[in-house]
């Protein structure tokens, strides 16, 4: 019993590892998608955020101060895409692609200058763990049987005591799914990405929406790359990054481009990889055929795609077509 | 004012020629990187040092040539063949192929190879016992801990990865026979998060050391060792810095002084073909520098392994079938 709670606890704090930055990056990508521009950059957003926040944490001992310099470094970069898309139409996709390599470049560059080498130093002090002095004051003075769930390595220590980060990546979820639909600006924010050319006739200022759509999101996937390089571990290097941009961004397709279905596609991935570290690597399938045990070893490759194959197949079979915004991905030319 | 400005045109452009044949004396040395890149804070970045070093202290020209994709293998040799280069150093086994042509096209170039057998007449191959070093950090591993349980985390299953393996297991199991070894393969070098919830795993299930060989994998599991106040070996080279009070030691495989020996050997006309071991003899491999962490025992045990291992009295089992002879079919986990 111990044993089952100690892995379920093992695939949760997995799952906490593994989704904030998603989620971060995935909530941003709903502003951008949202107003009608596709940011494919994400990921580049994400590697500045991861470099920012690094680099700064090394610098000084604030932790916050860095998460907000790494928001800020994928807002600037965010700004660059604005720029090109909205005010010079630039085909969205390829704006994206440049980003990512111009955020992966830039960043390993700039991390020369500052280190002399690829890597970061670690930083001074990480993001904080907000449950730490509870559950260690719990863990002593409870009686055993519970007590034993809150100190290192029980049950509730290894799901909640994990950082702060990823306490705000689910507030932020209910913070934007709020803006987009109980607020003025997210129904313009709605408006512009699904008929740009009415908004403008009722007075709403598509470029604006748009430019500010834009640099949240760029601000998000920061934030998100300082959740790995602040929270998950303590330094950067340019491999910390592999991916996570785009499976945000599938993960927004995932959740139809609703907030809280992305969520839950962040989640989903989050979970299958927590379930890849505990599957480890020589999982067999165990049968008795005949009387005799047969034990089939997975491949340890096959294990490593669980996440990317179940995403895939809920993708097909349940979440069916999603609808993105009418507008997504075309530039809008006033005066045409 | 003209004039003053043509004259020293034509006075630096004179000096450049008189230059020239004076660097046509010095070797040339080139690298190509395999698709980690020149900044994989791995073993490309410390072969480059190794040649900075060389360019430094013996006076080679240095450059490389990066590979984004397997297909530039091929033509980044050729190119640097083309460049007029002493001596082409690629960097990692996964350029053996296209070694072995370029080999066979130009038969009177040298070539050198890391990580690798020779691959022709005209190359050097370069190994290192990693072994060796990994069967230090397992003993210390062994002698130190207190519940009797360690860890592995493995980035990817190969020949020259199961060296770090067998190497540790070897080791762990000489300190201490009864010790339980949790083993991971990451399948992967730069899966953080997966290496720390890896890590917090074996530490959940009672291990209090882990040893890493899986590159940025390894992250994790470091940092793990750092927010659980256990420890984590280090890989490669001395990851002390990484978490002062939580990387015990490191196995140090020092790519730098291969390529640095490489060069050493052109300049002083030693270079052959065939293959080369760079163990604890030569500096190819060693135990971190960083020993605060260690009590004066196993200190004065490891001392004692090493030396040893240096008179060839302790030979550190190198591949999974001479594991499998001393310790059994089962003892090791990956094939």
């Amino acid at each position: 019993m111990n044993q089952v709670l100690i892995t379920i606890g093992v695939i949760l704090n997995a799952t906490l590892m593994y989704t904030p930055p998603l989620l971060f990056a995935a909530l941003g990508s709903c502003f951008s998608e949202k107003s009608g521009v596709v940011n494919i950059g994400l990921e580049g957003m994400i590697v500045i955020g991861a470099f920012t926040g690094a680099a700064v944490g090394h610098f000084v001992d604030a932790p916050w101060l860095a998460f907000l310099c790494a928001g800020l470094a994928g807002g600037l970069l965010a700004l660059l895409h604005a720029f090109a898309t909205v005010t010079c139409q630039a085909d969205q996709t390829i704006s994206g692609t440049a980003i990512n390599f111009l955020a992966s470049g830039l960043s390993v560059y700039i991390c020369f200058l500052l280190f002399r080498t690829s890597e970061t130093m670690p930083v001074k002090s990480k993001l904080p763990r907000i449950f730490n002095d509870l559950f260690v004051w719990l863990g002593n003075n409870l009686p055993e049987g519970a007590a034993k769930l809150f100190r290192q390595n029980g049950f509730f220590d290894l799901v909640f005591n994990t950082y702060a980060s990823a306490y705000i990546a689910f507030l932020l979820v209910i913070v934007v799914w709020y803006v987009f639909y109980r607020t003025r600006f997210g129904l313009r924010l709605r408006a512009v990405g699904e008929h740009p050319r009415a908004a403008d006739t009722l007075g709403v200022n598509v470029t604006l929406v748009r430019y500010l759509c834009v640099i949240l999101s760029g601000i998000l996937a920061g934030f998100g790359g300082a959740s790995i390089t602040l929270a998950t571990v303590s330094a950067f290097r340019p491999t910390i990054v592999v991916g996570q941009g785009f499976i945000a961004i599938a993960a927004v397709i995932f959740g139809n481009f609703k907030p809280q279905g992305a969520m839950l596609g962040c989640i989903l991935f989050g979970f299958c990889n927590g379930l890849r570290v505990v599957l480890g690597s020589d999982a067999k399938i165990s049968f008795t055929l005949f009387e005799k045990a047969v034990n089939i070893p997975i491949p340890v490759n096959i294990i490593s795609m669980i996440p990317y194959v179940v995403t895939i197949i809920t993708l097909v079979l349940f979440v069916g077509r999603a609808r993105g915004p009418a507008a997504n991905g075309k530039p809008y030319i006033k005066s045409k | 004012m003209k004039k003053i400005l043509c004259f020293a045109l034509a006075l630096v452009l004179a000096l450049g020629l008189a230059t020239v044949p004076a660097s046509a004396e010095n070797f040339k040395v080139a690298m190509v990187t395999d698709t980690g890149g020149i900044n994989d804070q791995s073993f490309n970045a410390l072969a480059w040092q190794g040649l900075q070093r060389a360019k430094e202290e013996l006076g080679v020209e240095v450059s490389y040539l990066e590979s984004v994709t397997e297909a530039d293998y091929a033509t980044n040799l050729e190119t640097l063949y083309d460049e007029g280069n002493d001596l082409i150093i690629c960097i990692g086994w996964m350029m053996a192929d296209a070694l072995k042509e370029a080999c066979a096209a130009h038969p009177e170039q040298k070539y050198a190879i890391i990580d690798n057998g020779s691959v022709a007449d005209n190359c050097t191959g370069v190994n290192f016992a990693t072994e060796q070093c990994s069967y230090l950090v397992g003993l210390v591993a062994g002698y130190m801990t207190k519940t009797n349980n360690v860890g592995f985390v493995i980035g990817m299953v190969s020949p020259l990865m199961n060296t770090f393996g067998v190497g540790y297991y070897a080791g762990v199991k000489a300190a201490n026979p009864d010790c339980t070894i949790q083993h991971y393969n990451a399948n992967s070098y730069g899966d953080a998060a997966g290496g720390k919830a890896a890590t917090i795993n074996m530490y959940a299930q009672g291990a209090d050391i882990v040893y890493h060989a899986a590159g940025g994998t390894g992250m994790g599991v470091i940092e793990a060792a750092a927010e659980q106040g256990k420890f984590a070996i280090g890989v490669d080279q001395d990851q002390n810095y990484l978490a002062p009070e939580a990387v015990l030691t490191s196995a140090v495989k020092r790519v730098d002084n291969g390529v640095y020996n490489l060069c050493k050997a052109l300049t002083e006309g030693t270079l052959e073909a065939g293959e080369v071991v760079y163990d604890i003899v030569s500096g190819g491999v060693d135990i971190a520098e960083t020993t605060t962490l260690i009590d004066a025992d196993t200190l004065a045990k490891v001392e004692d392994a090493k030396a040893k291992i240096l008179s060839g009295e302790i030979v550190v089992p190198a591949t999974v079938e001479a594991f499998a002879a001393i310790y059994g079919e089962d003892a090791y986990p990956f094939k």
